[in-house]
């Protein structure tokens, strides 16, 4: 009896060996194949190649915004806080009725000093409202249950989540709702490159968005890294008695934790409204998962790797539905697709360390 | 008005009693050894004093104010800093981002900067190593980085647990020479030992803990002849 089972055991694990050196010819043939046959056709000139990688760089630069509060918080609480996408939702709202105000009082459109103005106290009010709300869901739905097993707060993200989009839905309705952007900076207008004899246009909203996703990475970096709060932080992510022990006040800095994380996620709120025009009570869904997936790929809980994580999920998106010949509609599942194969091939992600015993 | 005075606490892990009424004051400028077999609870005393953990009765008093109302973090802010059982050193945090944490709860640059130096000079392998990794350390830098850090809290009472455990016999005879360095310069300390005889021999007084209660207290002197001492936890016949 016991050897038959012992024998069975040892059968399925060398399957299970033999199954993801066999995915992983099967996807990289697919991959080649698919490369192969439309780059043969040149069905797509080199001005459509940059032009989808700008577009990737730009949506994956958001990723990484969002992407760093997932990380940031599972780094600290080792839990997903699902309803961080909503965060950036409501950030997104709350920029939104800032720009119609502006424009409701004639201010927006005056002059280039106002129309910065506005824009900057957009940012300032979304990422408030995000900040508020992010640290109100650690207070109502995770510290009460910071000693129970790891699966309840989750289902307490999730239901925060449901409850966030509600709410929106209520107060806002279903109805999608376009930004209004200062004349200036207007979806369509932007700076025009040549590529190979054709006009490729740069957004003047997508510079934005990249070059302010930069800042806040690079800032948050800064934070992380070399000041105090950002070591304390570090701290209690390793040890919680123990930083408690150093006089580190850990609830403070796991406060200070979803502060940071709702402040970038209503940045990226923001830019999103900005750069992609329309928002609604579910906007947050979609991007939130992807950031997600963004942070399991560069290794959760790792702040570079969220960054790059987000990045290159960004122009993946944005270039592999041409690349492979599919139609675009599928970049979503190709989003997913890449988390499915990050799980099974590097689980930790690409810059993330292998979880020690205590942790996982 | 003793620095720190304890006053029969009991403490539990849910259901488990694991002191059952311990009382012991430590005076400014001493040093004062607890000793005791495995699971005597002379790290959940430790972790009771730092209000890690709750006791559910009696006080602690620290030159007199009661502690109970303060929460961890606060006790370091009182004077009160830990080694901790097993070191506990931030494993992703370099040396000196460690030493960082410890002096978390001051403001002062200067008087950071003047411990630092203290530090490093009571530890000169800590500042070899300060950009390392503490998670690379050896085990005795690790002690030394522990030990460091708690330092680097300037506190008026340290509590020490079992700072010698796992150590070569050359480094344990130098960690206790420097915690009596540590306390010669103002330090008040409270060591929890396995290794009794070390622990008695630069202890003024000595309390003996076994199973939550504390079974003797006498001078240092004393306990190192005591019989029961000498058989239980010297290894002596
Ligand atoms: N987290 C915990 N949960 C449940 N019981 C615990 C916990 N920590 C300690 N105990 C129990 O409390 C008692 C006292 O433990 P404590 O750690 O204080 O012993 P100790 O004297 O420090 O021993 P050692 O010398 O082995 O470190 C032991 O019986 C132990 O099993
Ligand atoms: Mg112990």
């Amino acid at each position: 009896m016991a050897t038959a089972v012992q024998t069975r055991a040892k059968r399925t694990f060398r399957i299970g060996r033999l199954i993801r050196p066999a995915i992983g010819v099967v996807v990289a043939v697919f991959v080649l194949w698919r490369l192969y046959t439309v780059l043969a056709s040149q069905s797509f000139g080199p001005d459509t190649w940059v032009r989808f990688a700008i577009s990737g760089l730009v949506l994956g630069s958001v990723y990484a915004v969002i992407a760093l509060g997932y990380t940031l918080i599972y780094g600290i609480l080792f839990m997903i806080n699902f309803a961080h996408g909503d965060v950036m939702m409501l950030g997104a709202f709350a920029g939104y009725f800032t720009l119609e105000a502006f424009n409701g009082a004639g201010f927006l459109n005056k002059n280039l000093p106002s129309a910065i103005i506005s824009v900057v106290v957009a940012f300032i009010v979304g990422m408030s409202v995000s900040l508020v709300i992010s640290i109100a869901l650690e207070r109502i739905a995770y510290r009460p249950l910071r000693t129970a097993p790891r699966l309840v707060p989750l289902i307490s993200a999730i239901g925060a989540s449901l409850f966030l989009e509600n709410v929106a839905q209520l107060t806002f309705g279903v109805a999608r709702h376009t930004y209004t952007n200062p004349e200036v900076i207007k979806r369509n207008i932007g700076w025009t490159l040549m590529v190979g004899g054709k006009e490729v246009l740069v957004a003047y909203t997508g510079v934005l968005t990249f070059v302010l996703s930069l800042l806040l990475m690079i800032g948050l970096y800064i934070l992380v890294q070399r000041t105090k709060m950002g070591k304390a932080m570090r701290a209690v992510a390793e040890d919680k008695d123990t930083a408690a022990l150093m006089g580190i006040d850990v609830d403070g800095v796991i406060a200070n934790t979803f502060a940071i994380s709702g402040a970038l996620a209503g940045a990226a709120g923001v830019m999103w409204g900005l750069h992609m025009g329309v928002i609604y009570h579910y906007v947050g869904f979609i991007p939130g998962i992807k950031a997600f997936t963004a942070a399991v790929l560069g290794g959760i809980g790792n702040v570079p790797g969220a960054m790059l994580g987000g990045l290159v999920l960004g122009i993946v998106e944005a270039v592999a539905p041409a690349a492979l010949g599919m139609p675009f509609q599928l970049k979503d599942v190709l989003a997913f697709s890449i988390l499915v194969l990050v799980l099974i091939f590097r689980p930790t992600g690409i810059l993330g360390e292998v979880l020690s015993g205590k942790k996982a | 008005m003793a620095m720190l005075e304890v006053e029969n606490i009991h403490s539990y892990y849910g259901n488990i009693h694991a002191l059952k009424g311990i009382s012991l004051t430590v005076e400014e400028g001493e040093i004062v050894t607890l000793i005791g077999g495995n699971g005597a609870g002379k790290t959940t005393t430790l972790r009771s004093i730092t209000g890690i953990l709750k006791p559910r009765q009696g006080h602690v008093r620290l030159e007199g104010e009661e502690l109970a109302p303060y929460k961890p973090h606060q006790i370091v802010y009182k004077g009160v800093a830990m080694v901790p059982e097993g070191r506990r050193i931030f494993a992703r945090l370099s040396v000196s981002e460690n030493l960082d944490m410890g002096a978390y709860s001051r403001n002062s640059k200067s008087e950071i900067k003047a411990d630092l130096e203290r530090v490093f000079e009571l530890f000169p392998r800590l500042k070899e190593r300060r950009n390392q990794v503490g998670g690379t350390l050896s085990g005795g830098e690790q002690q030394m980085l522990a030990t460091g850090r708690a330092l680097m809290a300037h506190p008026r009472l340290l509590l020490m647990d079992e700072p010698s455990m796992g150590l070569a016999p050359v480094l344990v005879e130098s960690i206790f020479e420097k915690i009596t360095e540590i306390n010669k310069e103002g330090t008040t300390i409270l060591l929890v030992e396995q290794n009794a005889l070390m622990a008695l021999s630069i202890a003024n007084r000595g309390y003996v803990l076994q199973t939550g209660e504390i079974i003797l207290h006498d001078t240092a002197e004393a306990l190192r002849t005591n019989e029961v001492v000498r058989k239980a936890y010297l290894g002596i016949t």
